[in-house]
Formats: C-alpha cells, structure tokens, sequence
C-alpha cells in the first residue's frame, strides 16, 4: 500500500503543479488580462475599481441635504481618532430641541481608509471616494469638514 | 550556407600565416577570452530584462516600459547604476574572503562554459570528458556562496549559504544521475559526441519515456542547484533579506546576479545539448527531405532556440510555484528525486542494451 500511496502523491503533485503552470501560462499569452493603470499618461480615463478606498467623503444631493443626523457612531467606530463630530441643538417650530449636525471634522492626515466608519453609520450619509491625490504643503490642509456650508438634514432620515 | 565554423577556420589559418604558432595560439586565447566576456555581459543584460518581463506578464503587470523602446534598455540603466555604486565591505567582515567570493563564484561560471557547443564546429575545447568537467566545476560554485555567506560576518548570509550548501550537494546526485542516463545511451561523455548522436533524433523523443522522466528530474534538479525559486531558500528574500549576497552591494553583487544567470544559461545549454540535441537541427530518421530543409537554419540559431526555451521554463516555474520548506526541499530530493532516477537510470540500461531506443 506504501508504493501506491507514493505513487498516487507523485500524480497528484505533478498535475497540481501543472495546474499552476497552465494558469500562469495563460496569463502569460494572455495580454489583455493586465490591470496595471499607467497612472500619470491616463490620468483622465482613469479607472478605478468599486472597492478602491481614497478618503470618506458625505454624500449631499442636489437641494444640498445629507443624511448625517449626528449620532456620532462613525466617531465610536474610527480606531485613530480621524473624525470628530460637532452638533449643535437647532430649535423646531414647535419649540422643541432637535439634535443636528454642525460640523463633521475629518482629519485626512490620520485616516487609514480602514471603511469601519462607513460600515458603522446607520443611515449611510458616508461613503469611500475614489480620489487618492490627496497631497498639499500644509497639514492644515488635511484637516476637512465634511459637511458643505449651509447643508441640512434630508427630511424623514431618523 | 552561413557557419561560424568557416569564420573561426578563417581566423585561425590567417593568425597562423602571420604570426609564429605561439604567438596564434597566444591571440586566439584574447579572443576566446574577449568573447566569453562578451557574451556573459550581453547574456546578463538580456535575461534580466527577459525574467522581469515574463514575471510581469505572468503576474498580470506590464514590467520594465519606460526606459528605450518598450523598456529595451532598463538592465543596462541598472547596470549603469551598480556600477556607480560604492561596493561596501563590512567593519567585521573577513576582508580577503569577501572580495575573493563572488569572483569565485564568476570563474566557475566562466569554466564551466569550455565544452559546451555553441554551433557546429564552435566550442572553446572539445574535452572527451565534458560532462564530467561540468559537473566536476559546477560544484565548486557552493565554495564561493558558502564563502560569501561566511565572509560576512551576518547570520543571515551564514544561514543562506548553509542551506545553499545543503541543497547543492543533494541535488548534485539527481543531476548526475539523470545525466547519467543519457550517457548509458551515447557512450561517450564528450559533448560534441552527445550532440553528433543526435543526428536522427533527439535524445528526449529517442529514448522513449525513461528520457523523458530523466529530462523532468534533471529540469527540476537544476533550479534547484542554480538557487532560483521554488528552491531559492539560499536568498529566501522574506526570511533572510537576501540570504548570502545580504552584505554586498555595488559590482560584488552584481558580479553574484550576473553569475546566477550565466549559471542558468549554462545548466539550459547543458539540458540542451543532453536532450534536445544541442546545436543539432531537428531531424527526424530517415526523413532526408525534411532533415535537409531543417539544415538550412544556422545551428546557432538552433542552440539558442533550445537554451532560451528551457531558460524560459525555469523562469515560468519560478513565477508559479511557491518556495519549499527546508524539510520539504530535502524530502522531495532524498525520497523522490533520487529513488526515481535510480531506477530510471535502471530501465535506461536496460534499453541501451536490449537496443530499444530508436
């Protein structure tokens, strides 16, 4: 039983490695499969894949209202500190108190594009952008606020 | 028809009318020399260039493009950049083993170049024992990577060198064992002979199966014994840097990047010459028609043809496969490989006398 057992693993390896090899060889013959962008000549057809991870940026729409009530999760969910909320208390007509959002700090220099803060938000108000030329003179610079000016909460989002 | 063989007569019968014969003989050593020189650089500059771009491709990259035409020129961009480059040698390194190693290293490679058959009729020295020689030579290349690893003073160096010893000396018995199979059928160790024995046929398609097995283990065998991936545990790049050559830099490693590039042309040329008939055009039997239109393409052409084809092979397996285990490296040898082409090399007998092969 020995001999056979050392025979079978002798096939077996060889049409693994063959396997291997056919795959490769494929990729070898087969020039259109290359991804490689040649980055700085096609800078305007650029095209980058759903998943890639650049910076988070907050979606507004075009009366230029989010989605961002403010609960602060995506600050709870960030491992390095790269977001800090302020919030600010806007009165309804009712006299009430509502919570609201004021200022979404982003600080790009700390960021690691880990996406736990867009997986944490509970209204998807954020999302991960495709740009990735992030580079300035200055730190300050890095430091964004996320929300425009002027931009307030979309109606009916909790 | 053209031949280097008409050239080389022709310098030679012109030196000897002009020069006494020991001057001729003085001249034709610089020339030999020149162009062993010559071809190590050019063969450097071309499969570097060669490997980067079939990795590239391979791993669904472009490769080098940037520098000359579709990047024709990067290897000499690179050679241009080690050669400015300060070759440094350790404070706690042994100074004179240091420096000596990777021209130790480079000789062999150069040595073992004697007897191989380029073309027809063009060989440095047709030796009747060559492919005892080459394997003789070819082992002294472990010297100069142990001494290198030693020289350094570096536990990684001393670790890759000690691996790198370890693998050479147990694929050494494959590779002779296999080689040995195809000498039980030519008779002869010259390698002018082997390739002459290759007139209807080539060895691989001649000697049925057990020469194809013997090609397959002495292909695998010698990736091994030349350190190069899936059997590159001597550089092993993400365990030990870079394994024996991690101290040098500059010329010295270049001499140690050139020398592992020589050494694979040579083994392909060797497995050329072996299996695939050397220089020796494609021919089959008694075919005269075909044999004869096959004669018309130069036999250097052939050489080449055969030596990059195998070259391109091992640097396919390079890309593919991952890189073995020490114990997994000395398994495969000592349980597989060896037990294989003994009794390989058994069956071969058998057939070189029953008269079975073609």
């Amino acid at each position: 039983m020995f001999i056979k057992e050392y025979f079978k693993d002798i096939f077996s390896a060889i049409k693994s490695l063959l396997v291997g090899m056919r795959r490769t060889g494929y990729y070898f013959t087969h020039h259109k499969e290359i991804i490689t962008q040649q980055y700085p000549d096609n800078r305007l057809e650029l095209n980058l894949p759903e998943r890639f991870r650049g910076e988070v940026v907050m979606t507004h729409d075009e009366v230029n209202e989010h989605a961002c009530t403010g609960c602060s999760a995506c600050e709870l969910a960030c491992p390095n500190g790269t977001i800090k909320i302020i919030n600010k208390f806007d009165i309804s007509p009712e006299g009430k108190k509502k919570k609201a959002i004021d200022t979404f700090v982003y600080h790009l220099e700390l960021c690691t594009m880990c996406g736990l803060c867009v997986e944490a938000c509970p209204t998807d108000a954020i999302k991960m952008a495709n740009t990735f030329e992030h580079s300035v003179y200055t730190r300050g610079q890095l430091t964004k606020q996320l929300n425009k000016p002027d931009s307030k909460l979309r109606a009916g989002v909790e | 028809m053209f031949s280097l063989e008409s050239i080389t007569t022709l310098v030679q019968d012109w030196l000897n009318k002009t020069f006494s014969p020991n001057l001729a003989l003085f001249f034709e050593f610089v020339i030999v020399g020149v162009l062993a020189i010559t071809l190590f650089a050019g063969l450097g500059l071309v499969l570097v260039l060669m490997e980067r771009k079939v990795a590239a491709w391979i791993q669904i990259r472009l490769g080098p493009n940037r520098v000359g035409p579709k990047g024709m020129f990067q290897s000499l961009a690179d050679t241009i950049k080690l050669i400015m480059k300060e070759g440094l040698t350790p404070d706690g390194a042994d100074k004179f083993l240091f420096n000596l190693a990777p021209f130790i290293v480079m000789m062999v490679a150069m040595l073992v170049l004697a007897p191989i058959g380029f073309a027809k009729g063009f060989q440095i020295w047709d030796i009747n024992i060559g492919v005892l020689y080459v394997s003789a030579i070819s082992s002294v290349s472990v010297i100069g990577i142990l001494m290198a690893g030693w020289a350094s003073n570096n536990k990684y160096s001393l670790l890759g060198a000690m691996r790198s010893g370890a693998q050479m000396v147990s694929y050494e018995l494959s590779v002779g064992l296999s080689v040995l199979s195809i000498i039980v059928l030519t008779g002869s160790l010259g390698l002018n002979d082997i390739v002459l024995s290759q007139q209807d046929g080539w060895w691989i398609f001649k000697g049925h199966i057990p020469a194809i097995i013997s090609f397959v283990i002495f292909i695998i065998a010698v990736t091994a014994e030349t350190n190069r991936a899936p059997f590159d545990l001597a550089e092993a790049e993400s365990e030990l840097t870079a394994g024996f050559h991690t101290e040098y830099s500059g010329m010295k490693f270049a001499l140690f990047f050139l020398a592992e590039y020589i050494n694979i042309f040579i083994v392909c040329a060797i497995g050329a010459t072996l299996f695939l008939g050397g220089w020796m055009p494609f021919h089959i039997g008694n075919w005269e028609s075909f044999n004869h239109v096959m004669d018309y393409i130069p036999s250097f052409l052939w050489f080449f043809g055969k030596t990059f084809f195998l070259i391109f092979l091992i640097m396919w397996f390079r890309w593919t496969f991952p890189r073995l285990r020490v114990d997994q490296l000395l398994n495969l040898e000592w349980k597989y490989l060896l037990p294989i082409s003994m009794f390989n090399l058994i069956l071969m007998t058998l057939i070189a006398i029953k008269g079975w092969h073609f």
